[in-house]
C-alpha cells in the first residue's frame, strides 16, 4: 500500500513542480540599482584576526568622535560609561566622563522628571527622548542606535567605515529615478544609494589631544574601530580564551587517538 | 534483548552489590553503554555520530538551562537581556555563543547520523523502529531550534516567527485561528515569545524521552554495521567498552575542536546581521532566511510558485514541505530491497549520492534570495527530493542486481586486511 | 637468553605506556570538564552591571535629630539616622559585658560624627528589616530596632540586646564627602 500511494503523492508533487516551472518566468526583473551598488572596502584593524589587540588610543579617539559627532542623533543605549575603562581610563576619568553627561532622573521633591549628572553605572543617554522625536527631528528617518551596528549590518566595520567615507556626487549615467531626491545623500554603499544622513565627517571637525590626523578618513577609521568594541566588547577576550581551549583539544584529541590506537591495537576491524 | 555471548554485570564491592539489589542502575549503564554491550568490530567513524548527538544535546541542555537563569522572556526587554549576558553577565558571552552554535553542531551531527542511516540501510528491518524514534527526535528537534532562535527578539527572530507560523495559515478554513492561536495574537508579540521560551526548555527533555526509547530499540536488535550482514557469532562483535567508549573519545575530541573553533574565532559565522537588530514589527528585513539547517525545506517551500489542481501555491508549498519531513517515516516501507548496505547496492549508492549533491543545491537555494536561477533550481531540487524517495527508490529496489556479500562481518574484514597485508601485521 | 627477556621486558613496557596514555586521556578530560564547570558556576556570581551599582551617594541634610530615614545600596534598605543626644549617652552607659556581640557606638560611628548611625536594615538573623526607621513604628525595648520576624530587639547604636539574632546591624563601609553627603559603599 505505502509503495503505490507514495507513488501517487510523488507523481502529485512533480506535477505541481513542473507546472510551476512552465509558469515562472526565467528572468529576473531588472534591478538598476545593483549596478551602482559598491561592496565596502576594507578597513584593517587591530582587533581583527587571529591574535586580535585592542588599539586603545584609536578606541579614545573613536569615543571622542562619537561623543562629538555621532552622539548628535545616534544613541548607545546598550554601552554603560564603567565599560570606557576598558578603553584605558582610570576610574576618575570614567567619573568624570559620566558627569559630563545629564541622564534622566525623577525630581526628588516634586516626581517630575529632571536630569542629574550622570555616574559610571548609567547608559549612554540618548540623544532622542523616544522613537517618534527621533523621527520628527530627522525628516522621518530613524538614526539607529549604533551599539551594535557593526554586527548589525552585512559587511560589519566595513560597511560602518564604507558608508562614512563613501558620499559622493552621483555618477552622470545614475537613472533620474535612483537619484537622491530632497534630504537624501547620493552613497553607493548603502543598499537604496541614497540615505537620509548627511556626510556626518568633515575635515578637522574633532582635535584629538594626541595630534592624531583629523581628516574624514582617519576618523572614520577610529569610530568604525570603536563601533567594533561596543558591538563585541569581550572579542579580544573570547580569542585568547579560544586559543586556549584549543590548545588544550589537540593535545586532548592526540591523546584519545593513541589511547583509540592502543585499544584497538590487537583486534582487526 | 542482547546476544546470548554478552558479558554479565558482576559487582564486586559490596557496596556495588547492594545498590544492584536495590536499583540496577549500574547495571543498565553496564548494559547499554558499557562492556555488556557487544558492538559489530567492523564500524566505521560514521557510526560516531549517534554518541555525538547525545554530547551535543547535552551541552544544549546545560548551556540552555545557565542561560535561563538570565534571560528574560518579555517582548520589551529579551534583547537587552541577551546584550546583557554578552556584556555583563560573567563568561555569559561564552556561554551565549556557546549554546547558539551548539545548535549548529548539534544539526550538523544529525544530518550525518541521518544520511549514515540512509547510506547504509540502517532504517531496514529489523530496527524501524529505531529509524522512526530518530525521525520523532528530528522533527522536536527543529521545533525546539525554532522556537530557540525567536527568543533573541532581533529581526530575524521575530519575521521568523511570523513566516512559519503563516505555514499554518495555508490550511483551508481553519488556518487562521489555528495561526492566532498559536501566537496567543495577530503578530508574534509578548503571548508567543513567552510561550515559545516555555515549550524551548521543555522540549530537550522530551526530545532526551525519545532518544531513551531510540537506544533501547536500537538495543533489541543491536547495531547495524557498514556490511549490513547481521552479527553471527561472538567473533563478529566487540564490548562497547572499552573499544568503542576509546573510538567515541576521540570523536568527541574532534567534535570539540570543530566546535571551539566556530564558538571562539567565528561565533557569528552561521548566523545573520540582522538578528543584531532589535525585533521592529514595521519593518521587515530586504532577505528573509532562516537558519542554515532548515535551508533545503526552505527552498521545498518556496519552489512552489503556481496554483495547480484546486490547491494554491501557498499550500502546496507548505505541503511539500512538510511531506519532504514526513516521507521519512514511510522510508522503511519504501525501500524494499533485502541488501542494507550501499557497499553492495550499485544503484542505489549512485542516487544516494545524487541526493546527496541535491540537497546541498536546495540548501543553497533555500539560502539564496527568490530570483532565477535559484527559483529553478529549488524547483528542479524538490522534483528530484519527491522522485528520489517516492519513485526511484521503490523501484531500483526492485530491479537492482547486489553485488556479492561475504558471509560474515569476520569475513568481510579479514578480507579487508588480506587485501592490505601492511596493515594486518601493524 | 637474552633476546627472549628482551622480549618481555618490551611487553611490559608497552603495557605500562599503554596504561599511561588512557589514563592521561581520562585525566585530561576530567581536566577539561573541571574547566567548563568554573564559568558555568561563575556566571551566578554578580554581574558587572550588578557590581557597578556598588556605591550610593545620599543626602542627609533634611534629616533632623531624632529622625532616620530608610534608603538603599545594593538593593539592601540602609537606616541612616540622625541620633540626639540622649540616645548616644544610653548607648554609651551600657558595659560591653552586657552585649552579645561587643562593639562601643564609637566603633559605629565616624570622629565628630557620632550623631550619624549608619546601618543596613538587615536583621541579622533571618533578614527581615527591623522596624523603628519610619516615625511611629515600634522601637523595641532599648529604643533602636525592631524586627518583627521573629522579635529582636537592637538599642540605640542598632546593636542586638534580646531576641535570636547573633550580630548587630552591620555598619556598612562609608564616608562623609561634606556634612550632608555620604557615600556608601
Amino acid at each position: 500500500m505505502v509503495r503505490p500511494l507514495g507513488f501517487l503523492v510523488g507523481l502529485g508533487f512533480i506535477a505541481a513542480l513542473v507546472f510551476a516551472i512552465l509558469t515562472t518566468p526565467l528572468t529576473n526583473e531588472p534591478n538598476a540599482s545593483h549596478e551602482f551598488h559598491k561592496h565596502p572596502k576594507h578597513l584593517k584593524l587591530a582587533s581583527d584576526g587571529l591574535m586580535p589587540h585592542w588599539d586603545k588610543a584609536q578606541l579614545q579617539r573613536g569615543l571622542q568622535v562619537y561623543k562629538e559627532v555621532c552622539s548628535a542623533c545616534h544613541s548607545l543605549h546598550l554601552v554603560a560609561f564603567r565599560d570606557i575603562g576598558d578603553l584605558g581610563y582610570t576610574e576618575g576619568q570614567v567619573k568624570t566622563f559620566a558627569k559630563g553627561f545629564q541622564v534622566p532622573s525623577v525630581n526628588p521633591d516634586t516626581g517630575e522628571p529632571a536630569t542629574r549628572d550622570g555616574l559610571p553605572s548609567d547608559y549612554f543617554p540618548g540623544p532622542y527622548a523616544n522613537e517618534v522625536a527621533a523621527r520628527a527631528a530627522n525628516n522621518n528617518a530613524l538614526p539607529p542606535d549604533l551599539s551594535l551596528i557593526t554586527k548589525a549590518r552585512e559587511g560589519g566595520k566595513d560597511y560602518v567605515y564604507s558608508l562614512l567615507t563613501g558620499f559622493q556626487n552621483p555618477p552622470a549615467n545614475l537613472p533620474k529615478e535612483l537619484r537622491p531626491g530632497t534630504g537624501l545623500h547620493f552613497n553607493p554603499y548603502f543598499a537604496n544609494l541614497n540615505l537620509a544622513m548627511a556626510p556626518p565627517l568633515t575635515k578637522g571637525q574633532v582635535t584629538f589631544a594626541d595630534g592624531s590626523p583629523n581628516t574624514v578618513e582617519a576618523m572614520a577609521k577610529d569610530v568604525s574601530a570603536f563601533l567594533v568594541w561596543t558591538a563585541e566588547p569581550k572579542l579580544v577576550k573570547r580569542v585568547q580564551v579560544g586559543w586556549a581551549a584549543l590548545i588544550f583539544l589537540l593535545i586532548f584529541t592526540g591523546l584519545t587517538y593513541m589511547s583509540y590506537r592502543n585499544i584497538w591495537a590487537d583486534k582487526k576491524h | 534483548m542482547s546476544f546470548p555471548w554478552a558479558k554479565n554485570y558482576e559487582p564486586q564491592q559490596p557496596l556495588m552489590k547492594w545498590l544492584d539489589e536495590k536499583l540496577p542502575l549500574p547495571r543498565l549503564v553496564y548494559n547499554a553503554i558499557g562492556a555488556g554491550y557487544p558492538v559489530p568490530r567492523n564500524l566505521n567513524y560514521f557510526w560516531n555520530f549517534g554518541v555525538l548527538a547525545g554530547v551535543a544535546l547535552v551541552i544544549q541542555i546545560v548551556t540552555g538551562i545557565v542561560l535561563a537563569m538570565h534571560y528574560a522572556a518579555n517582548a520589551g526587554v529579551a534583547f537587552n537581556s541577551v546584550e546583557h549576558i554578552m556584556r555583563d553577565v560573567n563568561a555569559g558571552w561564552f556561554i551565549r555563543y556557546a549554546h547558539m552554535n551548539g545548535a549548529s553542531m548539534f544539526f550538523i551531527v544529525v544530518y550525518l547520523h541521518i544520511f549514515r542511516g540512509l547510506y547504509y540501510g540502517s532504517y531496514k528491518a529489523p530496527r524501524e523502529m529505531v529509524w522512526l524514534l530518530g525521525v520523532v527526535i528530528f522533527l522536536l528537534m527543529m521545533a525546539t531550534a525554532f522556537m530557540g532562535y525567536v527568543l533573541p527578539w532581533g529581526q530575524m527572530s521575530f519575521w521568523g516567527a511570523q513566516v512559519i507560523t503563516g505555514f499554518f495559515s495555508a490550511i483551508p478554513a481553519v488556518g487562521d485561528p489555528i495561526r492566532v492561536w498559536l501566537l496567543g495574537g495577530f503578530a508574534p508579540d509578548n503571548a508567543a515569545l513567552n510561550r515559545f521560551f516555555s515549550l524551548h526548555y521543555l522540549l530537550p527533555f522530551v526530545i532526551a524521552g525519545v532518544i531513551i526509547l531510540h537506544i533501547w530499540a536500537l538495543h533489541i536488535p543491536g547495531s547495524s554495521n557498514p556490511t549490513g550482514i547481521e552479527v553471527k557469532d561472538e567473533q563478529d562483535t566487540v564490548p562497547f567498552h572499552p573499544y568503542y567508549t576509546a573510538k567515541d573519545g576521540f570523536g568527541v575530541g574532534v567534535f570539540l575542536l570543530l566546535f571551539v573553533t566556530l564558538t571562539f574565532f567565528s561565533p557569528n559565522l552561521l548566523g545573520h546581521a540582522d538578528n543584531y537588530i532589535a525585533a521592529n514589527p514595521l519593518s521587515t528585513p530586504a532577505h528573509i532566511v532562516p537558519e542554515w539547517y532548515f535551508w533545503p525545506f526552505y527552498a521545498i517551500l518556496r519552489a512552489f510558485t503556481f496554483n495547480f489542481l484546486w490547491i494554491d501555491a501557498k499550500l502546496w508549498g507548505v505541503l511539500a514541505m512538510f511531506a519532504a519531513i514526513a516521507l521519512l517515516f514511510f522510508l522503511p516501507w519504501l525501500d524494499s530491497s533485502p541488501v542494507k548496505s550501499s557497499n553492495y547496492r550499485p544503484l542505489n549508492r549512485i542516487f544516494f549520492w545524487v541526493l546527496v549533491a541535491d540537497v546541498f543545491i536546495l540548501g543553497w537555494c533555500g539560502k539564496s534570495p527568490a530570483e532565477q536561477p535559484y527559483v529553478l533550481l529549488s524547483q528542479l531540487g524538490a522534483a528530484y527530493y519527491f522522485a528520489h524517495f517516492l519513485i526511484i527508490l521503490p523501484i531500483i529496489s526492485r530491479i537492482e542486481r547486489p553485488l556479492p556479500m561475504p558471509n560474515s562481518i569476520t569475513e568481510a574484514v579479514l578480507a579487508k586486511h588480506a587485501d592490505a597485508p601492511s596493515a594486518a601485521t601493524a | 637468553m637474552a633476546s627472549e627477556t628482551d622480549t618481555t621486558a618490551g611487553i611490559e613496557d608497552g603495557v605500562r605506556r599503554r596504561d599511561f596514555i588512557n589514563i592521561a586521556a581520562v585525566s585530561f578530560a576530567g581536566v577539561g570538564a573541571a574547566a567548563v564547570v568554573l564559568p558555568l558556576v561563575n556566571q551566578m556570581n554578580p554581574s558587572a552591571d550588578v557590581l557597578a551599582q556598588s556605591t550610593t551617594e545620599i543626602d542627609i541634610s533634611a534629616i533632623q535629630p531624632g529622625q532616620a530615614i530608610k534608603t538603599s545600596w545594593r538593593k539592601q534598605p540602609v537606616f541612616v539616622r540622625n541620633l540626639v543626644p540622649a540616645e548616644i549617652a544610653a548607648a554609651k552607659k551600657v558595659p560591653l559585658s552586657d552585649l552579645r556581640d561587643p562593639q562601643t557606638i564609637d566603633e559605629r560611628t565616624k570622629p565628630g560624627k557620632e550623631n550619624w548611625l549608619i546601618t543596613l536594615g538587615v536583621c541579622t538573623h533571618l533578614g527581615c528589616v527591623p522596624l523603628g526607621a519610619a516615625e511611629g513604628e515600634n522601637r523595641g525595648d532599648f529604643g533602636g530596632y525592631f524586627c518583627p520576624c521573629h522579635g529582636s530587639h537592637y538599642d540605640t547604636a542598632a546593636r542586638i540586646r534580646k531576641g535570636p539574632a547573633p550580630k548587630n546591624l552591620v555598619v556598612p563601609p562609608y564616608e562623609f564627602n561634606s556634612d550632608t553627603v555620604v557615600t556608601i559603599g
